[in-house]
This record gives C-alpha cells, sequence and structure tokens, in this order.
C-alpha cells in the first residue's frame, strides 16, 4: 500500500518563449508563422559558407522588459556562446545561446496558490537563444524533409528554481510567465502553436529528507493542461517506482497526451557533450544604464499592479480582480466596458459570465469578440439606467451576438424598453388582481408566498418589459388595500 | 615592358593614361595563366568571361571618363571568399560542387571598384595547412622552383602573383596564411588588424583569427589593395566602425625616428644562418632609413604555438559542423540513416588535416578538458597579448624573419605536421593578439626567396605599410622574379 502522504515533489520549470520580433535574432529574415517551407529561410538561417550572424537589438529590449517584471538582475556585458550538436534542423551544427553571462539572472515571481495565499518561485535565470527547424517525419517515405522557417527565431528560455511542489502549483507558475509575456507584448505565448513550450523537471523525495532525487525532464507539453497532467502522471510514475525497489533513471521524457503518460526518450548518461564555448562572431553585448532606463520607461502595467488597480479604482472583490488581472486582454475589455457602463461590479459580473460563456461557446479570443466593450458596456448602462431588466438585457445580448448590432437599435427595434409608466403598470396590476380571485382570496388569508404569483404574471403579461421593482411597488400597495 | 611585369601601380597609371586597355591587361593574364598555370596548379576556377565581361566595362568607363579607383585591374580571388555563381570550394571535396548564393563583402567591395577577377585560387583545405598539399585540388607549385612549396594557407594567391598570372590576389590569414606565403614566394602580404576587413563571405576556419588580407607585388600595390577592401560592415559584428585611412597616401610618410624592436626570445628560436643573416642586413637598412633598434622581450613566445593549437581547432570544430550533407556540398552515396549520413560525408569530405583539427578541436572543447585545454589557453591568449602592449610602449613595430627558413620541398614535412605548425612560430603571436602584420622580401638563398616581418600596433597597417614602402625604395628583393 502506498501512502502518497509519505512524499513530496520537487519541481522545476524550463519554459521556451518565442518572442515576437519581426525578423530573426541573427537575421533579418521574418518569423511569421505558417508560410511553406522554407520560404523564411535566409542564406544566414541555412548556414551557409561565410555568413555570420548579426543580434537583432529588438530582443535586448524584450528581455530586460523579461528582466524587470521577474524582479531580476540584468547582466551586462551579457554575451553569447555555441552550443554544439548535430542534427538536421539545427543548421550549423550549433546553436547559439547563452552560458556564462544569460541576460537575465536571479529573478522571482509570486505565484497565487489556490487557498488565496501566494509563494514566491526563484527564477534562476532567462537566457536568449535562436529556435531550431523543424524536421517532418510524416510526408516523406524513407526520408525526413527540413523545415528550416523556424530555425533562427529568437527564443528566451526562463529557468525556475526547484521550488514549485505540486502540479497545481506549476501550472499557477506557467499561467503567471504567461501572463506577464502578454502584458509585456513580447510574445503571443500561444502554446497550441509551439510559441511558449515548457519542459518540466520532476524529482520526488520522502517528506523531510534534504537531498534531491534523480529528476527527470518531460518535454514540449504544449498546454496548462497537459503541464498539470504530465507532472501528476511523472510524480506518480515516480513513487510507484520507488515504492517498489526501482530506481529513477536521470532521462528526458516526452509527454504523450492522448494515452496521459510519459515515456523515455533519451538517456542524459548518453546524451550529448554539448561543448559550450564563447560564440566568437558575437562581441559580449554591454547593456548599459541608459539603455535600460530607457526601456524601463516602456514598461506597461503589470498582471499584479493591475490586479491592485482593479480592487482599488473599481472596488472590485480580490478574486475578480485577480480573475480579470491573469489575462491582459480581459483586463484591458473590462476597462473599456466600465468606460461606458460607469458600473464596475456588473461589468465584472457580465464579463465572467455570459461574455465568457459565449466566447468560450464558440472557441473565440477576446480580441474576436463578436460584441464590443463599448456595445457590452452601453448595454450594462441601459440595466443601471431601468431601460432594460437585466432578463431582458441577456436577449439583447444574444441578438447583439448574433447580429453586430448596437444596443440602442435593438431595444427600440424590438420594443424592449422597460415599461415605467406607472399608470400603465397599474392597469396592468389591476387586471391581474381581477383576473384571479382565487388566488387573491388565498393571498389575502394568510398565504404570502403567492405574492410572487401576481409579479410574475404581471410581468408575463408585460412581455417581461415592465420594472421589476415598480411592479413590487404597486402590487404590494393594491394587495394591501 | 610586357604588360604583366608591371606592378600593380604602374598598371593602374597606364590604363588611366590609356596606354592599354584593361581587356588587353586581362586577356594577357588569361594567357599567362593557360600556359604557365598547369605546371603551377595556382587556380582551381578561372572565371575567363566574367573577367572580360568586367574588363569591357571598366574600359567603357574609362573612355567616358568615369574610372573607378582600381578599375580594369585584374586580380585573383582566395577561394575562401564567397563570389555569386561562381564556384567557392574552400580548398575541399566537401565544397567540390558549392556555388555560393552570394558575395563576400570583400569581393564586393572591389567589384564595386572595378576589380576584374580572374578567378578563384588554390589553397590548404579550409584554410588549414602551411604548405598548400592539404588542397582537395591539388598541391601548388613555387614559381621559384616547382619542387618547392609555395607556402600556405593562401598559396595559390601567392604563387599566381608570384609567377605574374594576376596583378594581386586576396588572401587571408588565421596564423601566418598570408604572411608565409608571402615570404616563401618573393611577395608583400598584409594581415591587417582584426576586425579591419570584414569577414562577412569569407569561409570561417578560426573565427576570431581569421582575417582578410593582400598579396601583392610591393607595398605600394598592397596598399592599394588594401585600401577597397577595408572598413566597417554591419553584417560583421567584429568588424571595427573606426574609418579607414588613405593607405596609398600613408605610405610615403616619414619613417626617420621610427622605432623598431628586436625581441630577443624571437632570435633565440632555432634557424639557419643565412635567416639571421638577411634579418640583420634588412635591420642594417632600416637604420640606414633613420630608424632606432632596440631589442624588447617577448616572454610568451613560447606559448604561441600550444596556445594556437587549442584554439583555432576549437573554433574550427563548431565552425566546420555546418558542412554536414544536408544542405548543400558533398553529401555521400546512399545514405543509410542519418548517422550514417554525417559520418560517410564528414569522412569522405573532409581531408585528414581538417579532420586532425576538428578532432583536436572538439577534444580540447569536451567536457572535463574544456578547462584544462580551451579556458588556459584563452588566459595564455591574454599574456601574449599583453606582451604586444609592453612592447609598443617602447617602439613603433616589431622586426623578426617572417619564417624559420626558404620554402621545403614538397612533401618534406607533409608527414611531420609538429614541423609544418613550426612554420608559423613567428606569424602566430600577431593574431592571437588581433595586430597587423606585414611580410615582405629581403633576400634569399638558393635562388629561393625570404621574407621579412614586421608587426604593429592595433589599426596601424599605414605605419607598416609605409615602412615596407620605404624599405622597397632603396633594394631591389621585391622586383625579382621567377623565371618559368
Amino acid at each position: 500500500m502506498i501512502n502518497k502522504n509519505q512524499w513530496e515533489a520537487v519541481i522545476g520549470l524550463e519554459i521556451h518563449v518565442q518572442l515576437s520580433t519581426n525578423s530573426k535574432l541573427f537575421s533579418g529574415a521574418s518569423t511569421n508563422f505558417g508560410a511553406s517551407p522554407n520560404t523564411q529561410a535566409c542564406n544566414i538561417d541555412l548556414a551557409m559558407p561565410g555568413v555570420l550572424p548579426v543580434l537583432n537589438e529588438e530582443v535586448l529590449r524584450m528581455a530586460i522588459k523579461l528582466g524587470i517584471a521577474l524582479n531580476a538582475e540584468i547582466n551586462s556585458p551579457t554575451s553569447f556562446a555555441r552550443k554544439n550538436y548535430f542534427y538536421p534542423d539545427s543548421p550549423k551544427g550549433y546553436q547559439i545561446s547563452q552560458m556564462d553571462k544569460p541576460i537575465v539572472e536571479n529573478g522571482h515571481l509570486d505565484i497565487e496558490l489556490e487557498d488565496g495565499s501566494t509563494k514566491r518561485i526563484g527564477v534562476t535565470r532567462a537566457h536568449l537563444e535562436e529556435d531550431a527547424g523543424k524536421s517532418l517525419h510524416e510526408d516523406f517515405e524513407g526520408q525526413s524533409g527540413i523545415d528550416l522557417n523556424r530555425a533562427g527565431t529568437p527564443l528566451i528560455e526562463i529557468v525556475s528554481e526547484p521550488e514549485i511542489s505540486s502540479p497545481e502549483e506549476a501550472v499557477s507558475y506557467l499561467k503567471s510567465i504567461h501572463s506577464i509575456i502578454r502584458y509585456l507584448n513580447i510574445s503571443d505565448g500561444n502554446m497550441a502553436e509551439g510559441s511558449m513550450r515548457c519542459d518540466a523537471n520532476v524529482s520526488v523525495r520522502k517528506v523531510g529528507e534534504t537531498e534531491l532525487g534523480t529528476r527527470t525532464e518531460t518535454k514540449n507539453v504544449n498546454s496548462f493542461r497537459f503541464v498539470e497532467k504530465a507532472i501528476h502522471y511523472e510524480i506518480n510514475r515516480q513513487i510507484n517506482e520507488i515504492e517498489s525497489g526501482n530506481t529513477i533513471a536521470q532521462e528526458t521524457r516526452l509527454y504523450d497526451s492522448q494515452k496521459n503518460t510519459t515515456r523515455p526518450m533519451r538517456s542524459k548518461e548518453f546524451a550529448n557533450d554539448y561543448r559550450y564555448f564563447p560564440e566568437p562572431d558575437l562581441l559580449p553585448v554591454i547593456l548599459d544604464e541608459e539603455f535600460i532606463n530607457s526601456v524601463k520607461e516602456t514598461m506597461p502595467e503589470l498582471p499584479n499592479e493591475k490586479k491592485i488597480r482593479l480592487m482599488e479604482v473599481y472596488k472590485l472583490s480580490e478574486y475578480d480582480s485577480s480573475l480579470l488581472a491573469a489575462d491582459k486582454d480581459l483586463a484591458n475589455f473590462f476597462e473599456e466596458v466600465t468606460k461606458e457602463s460607469n458600473s464596475p461590479k456588473l461589468s465584472a459580473n457580465w464579463i465572467m459570465g455570459e461574455f465568457l460563456a459565449e466566447l468560450n461557446k464558440e472557441n473565440l479570443s477576446i480580441v474576436e469578440s463578436k460584441v464590443s466593450a463599448k456595445q457590452l458596456g452601453v448595454l450594462i448602462r441601459r440595466i443601471e439606467d431601468s431601460t432594460i431588466s437585466g432578463k431582458i438585457a441577456k436577449e439583447v445580448f444574444e441578438k447583439m451576438w448574433a447580429s453586430s448590432k448596437d444596443t440602442d437599435d435593438i431595444i427600440s427595434e424590438q420594443g424592449l424598453q422597460q415599461v415605467t409608466d406607472l399608470s400603465e403598470i397599474e392597469k396592468m396590476v389591476e387586471e391581474v388582481i381581477n383576473k384571479n380571485p382565487d388566488q387573491l382570496e388565498k393571498y389575502l388569508s394568510g398565504k404570502d408566498r403567492l405574492f410572487g404569483f401576481f409579479v410574475g404574471q404581471v410581468m408575463k403579461a408585460s412581455q417581461g418589459k415592465a420594472n421589476p421593482k415598480q411592479v413590487n411597488d404597486i402590487l404590494k400597495s393594491k394587495l394591501e388595500k | 615592358m610586357e604588360l604583366h611585369e608591371l606592378t600593380l601601380k604602374q598598371q593602374l597609371d597606364g590604363l588611366r593614361e590609356s596606354s592599354f586597355s584593361s581587356v588587353e591587361l586581362t586577356q594577357e593574364y588569361l594567357k599567362r595563366i593557360k600556359s604557365k598555370d598547369p605546371s603551377i596548379n595556382s587556380f582551381i576556377t578561372v572565371t575567363e568571361e566574367l573577367a572580360l565581361k568586367q574588363a569591357n566595362e571598366a574600359d567603357d568607363r574609362y573612355s567616358k571618363g568615369k574610372a573607378l579607383t582600381l578599375d580594369g585591374i585584374p586580380i585573383a580571388h582566395k577561394d575562401i571568399f564567397c563570389t555569386e555563381d561562381v564556384l567557392t570550394t574552400c580548398g575541399s571535396k566537401m565544397l567540390s560542387n558549392f556555388k555560393a548564393p552570394y558575395s563576400s563583402t570583400v569581393v564586393s567591395k572591389l567589384f564595386d571598384q572595378g576589380v576584374v577577377m580572374l578567378g578563384k585560387t588554390n589553397m590548404d583545405e579550409f584554410a588549414m595547412g602551411s604548405s598548400n598539399e592539404t588542397s582537395f585540388f591539388g598541391e601548388v607549385k613555387n614559381p621559384w622552383d616547382l619542387n618547392y612549396v609555395p607556402g600556405g594557407s593562401s598559396g595559390g594567391s601567392a604563387a599566381c602573383v608570384a609567377a605574374r598570372l594576376a596583378s594581386a590576389a586576396t588572401a587571408t590569414d588565421t596564423g601566418g596564411s598570408i604572411r608565409q606565403p608571402a615570404a616563401l614566394c618573393g611577395l608583400t602580404g598584409i594581415k591587417p588588424t582584426y576586425g579591419r576587413v570584414s569577414r562577412y563571405g569569407m569561409i570561417a576556419f578560426a573565427s576570431s583569427l581569421d582575417q582578410g588580407g593582400v598579396l601583392a607585388r610591393t607595398a605600394e600595390d598592397a596598399a592599394l589593395l588594401l585600401s577597397d577592401m577595408s572598413g566597417h560592415d554591419p553584417k560583421d559584428s567584429t568588424s571595427l566602425n573606426i574609418e579607414v585611412p588613405d593607405y596609398p597616401k600613408e605610405i610615403n610618410n616619414d619613417i626617420s625616428g621610427l622605432k623598431i624592436g628586436l625581441p630577443k626570445e624571437f632570435f633565440e628560436q632555432e634557424m639557419p644562418d643565412y635567416v639571421r643573416k638577411s634579418t640583420e642586413e634588412a635591420i642594417e637598412v632600416y637604420k640606414d632609413l633613420g630608424a632606432t633598434i632596440e631589442e624588447i622581450s617577448f616572454p610568451n613566445i613560447d606559448l604561441s604555438l600550444p596556445v594556437y593549437y587549442v584554439l583555432a581547432p576549437a573554433e574550427c570544430s563548431a565552425n566546420l559542423s555546418r558542412y554536414d550533407g544536408v544542405r548543400y556540398g558533398f553529401r555521400c552515396e546512399e545514405p543509410k540513416s542519418l548517422e550514417d549520413l554525417y559520418m560517410r560525408t564528414r569522412s569522405e569530405g573532409f581531408g585528414s588535416e581538417v579532420k586532425r583539427r576538428i578532432l583536436i578541436g572538439t577534444y580540447a572543447l569536451s567536457a572535463g578538458y574544456y578547462d584544462a585545454y580551451y579556458l588556459k589557453a584563452q588566459k595564455c591568449r591574454r599574456l601574449i597579448a599583453n606582451d604586444f602592449t609592453e612592447a609598443f610602449k617602447s617602439v613603433d613595430m616589431i622586426l623578426s624573419p617572417t619564417t624559420p627558413g626558404t620554402s621545403f620541398k614538397t612533401g618534406e614535412k607533409k608527414n611531420d605536421p609538429i614541423d609544418m605548425y613550426l612554420q608559423d612560430i613567428f606569424t602566430i603571436p600577431a593574431n592571437l593578439a588581433g595586430l597587423p602584420g606585414i611580410s615582405f622580401p629581403c633576400g634569399s638563398y638558393n635562388g629561393l626567396p625570404l621574407g621579412l616581418q614586421l608587426v604593429g600596433n592595433s589599426l596601424e597597417e599605414g605605419k607598416l605599410l609605409s615602412a615596407a614602402h620605404h624599405f622597397q625604395k632603396v633594394t631591389n628583393w621585391h622586383k625579382e622574379s621567377p623565371e618559368l
């Protein structure tokens, strides 16, 4: 019988983030995703004899932004190194990366845990490197195709300290990094397209032990959910292995999302000796204070700052603020809606309710929404100023989503304005009372719960357009007569 | 006097005065290449059609009064410089079928000044060698005696200029590959400061040491070419963004009062008496020209060779990884698997000297050896650079023989790599320190030329060219030519 409580997991993540520059790390070729094979690989990307790398300066700014967001040190000079290995999608036979002087070092990130508390995770380093091309094994019988479009695309690899203790924490850390890179606008963070990739280093040990167990590295897990599942699987596998008297091999494993298992890819013992040495084609880069300050000036608001501002300025709850702030686009959408609606709480509810539900149903991102922030803001204002009821608003929202028409046009076209004319409501109330003498008698004899029945009948008679508060008031005064 | 006997400068004057046309000049060289080169083997590719086209265009510009600075001068390019749509082999089977898709900065810059390309010259494979015996395209012979080597790795460039098959030639120098063949073929060769000439399109051997330069008949000719080759290139991150002086003008600067240092450790090296004698005679010439001579110390010269033979192979082991048979160049027949493709392509495509250096370099960078070899060598490299810094506090330039002797017979050192590596004992320190060095003829022994080397401080190519030019104004060694 295995007692899982005796064990603890030690997890570190290596996250590769593709930086969203227009051109590659060391060449002028385009970095657009999805072009036909080898059309975005220039002489430099193809490693033609005699070519030399020239650093794309935009990448430095992006890396420094990330360093600032991770509360890290920026190394100056920062230098590049060659990492040697043979593989057809690595055209030079070495990758230009960073070894001794990564651009970002010694940072940290506070993540939120499920119980609402926060935990600080150390970020060892973040270094720049070039991406490899892709080997295509399926399309060519007995051969492999090579697409070098991706070769040379800038990556920043963010390496955490082994301070993560559960799959849930790992996801929270990963989501925080994702959120930050999106706020900084340095990557689209699209895990499905591979612009953000995660390798998880996992080991287990008995609670109370101080030495680390042997770790495995699980590669290229391409969604938040898979990261959680893969780590979960790997922890259980390792515990089971050790409990059954086996040892853990230090190896690289591959996550199979269909079977939800990990399997060995290659053993580290036989792995390449990468023979790192300083890249002689690139001089160490000096990042002076002036340059770093010029980048600091372009820093946008970060997720945590946004969250605090949402709480302070809009008086939202910590929970709502945190949910909204996690996604830059969502938080911006909220602020735009609120600008129009003047009602932060109702706007937050609507966004996290109807709005997100509709997006999820159609699998759209916020920027692809069929209802604009302004339209939604007006809709919420119409609830606030009693033009329509909350119930009618849902109907209007659905119509807006389907037609892209503006709120007020739909309300007036369909005659959905709330009836606020007292005499008209009075008339309807009297009619309902007169039509239901039995219920009236029972109510008067003490069945208070029938009040709701009368409200419902009046609302029905008004096709939902009567102002519910007015209906309530008038009913009360009429029934008590 | 026949056209090929004129120096580049005299040819340029002739073209400007319309004494002859570039087409005539080019045709004369093409004719000589056809008749003389079969026994010398200095060219891998002769670009006759292109040369005549360029010569015609140059003549056209002359007739319109729109001539460029080196318009119509026919030269040869070392086959290490990429030339668009022209075979660029680097002396290797690996690139024996490779037509470059672009031109190197050096070649483009010279094209832009109207220079005519006669062809691409033979060289040691990937510039690794001191005798031009490692070329896949066969040995190059020394025009002074066909039984002897021309030096290397720029052996083809040196042999073709010495044989008067081209007005001058481009070359590269990683440990002496311009200066040693200059010495062995009786030419003037300059390796500029690291970063002075763009390395873009120059096929890399050891990136932190490689530097392009010139092999020419005289310092004056070298100055003309170097002016147009040099300068900042945004495509080469290690190229210096510093203005290029007017070398042809600087060579006339007065050299009286020049302080020349003689590193005593250089002269303690083993060398034949005739080397010592002609070096001493050269020193006397400089004294007569008003220079002062001072003995200096260069304590770390013994480190030069070992340091070089760790660093250069280390860098080359990575630089040559791209030759894998996947995208261009030689590929083995019928590869059975990826590993088989790599193994056989590289085993069959590289020659033995290249393999030796890839192995040494891979070893020096391996886990567990990196600190003892690569890192240690980097530290020693700094010591050698410091020796120069110290020396240049008291002298303007450093004088020594270029090589420990005249040329040697083909095959003589082929199987003794250490003896071969000693060829570069005097030239390597300048590469390690990134400093400019020049070699020019200062004597001869048994009908074979000898060279004198001057190494200058950073960016002082002008001073070196001027010192060589003044020497050539009062001596005749550079005027001698081999009988063919």
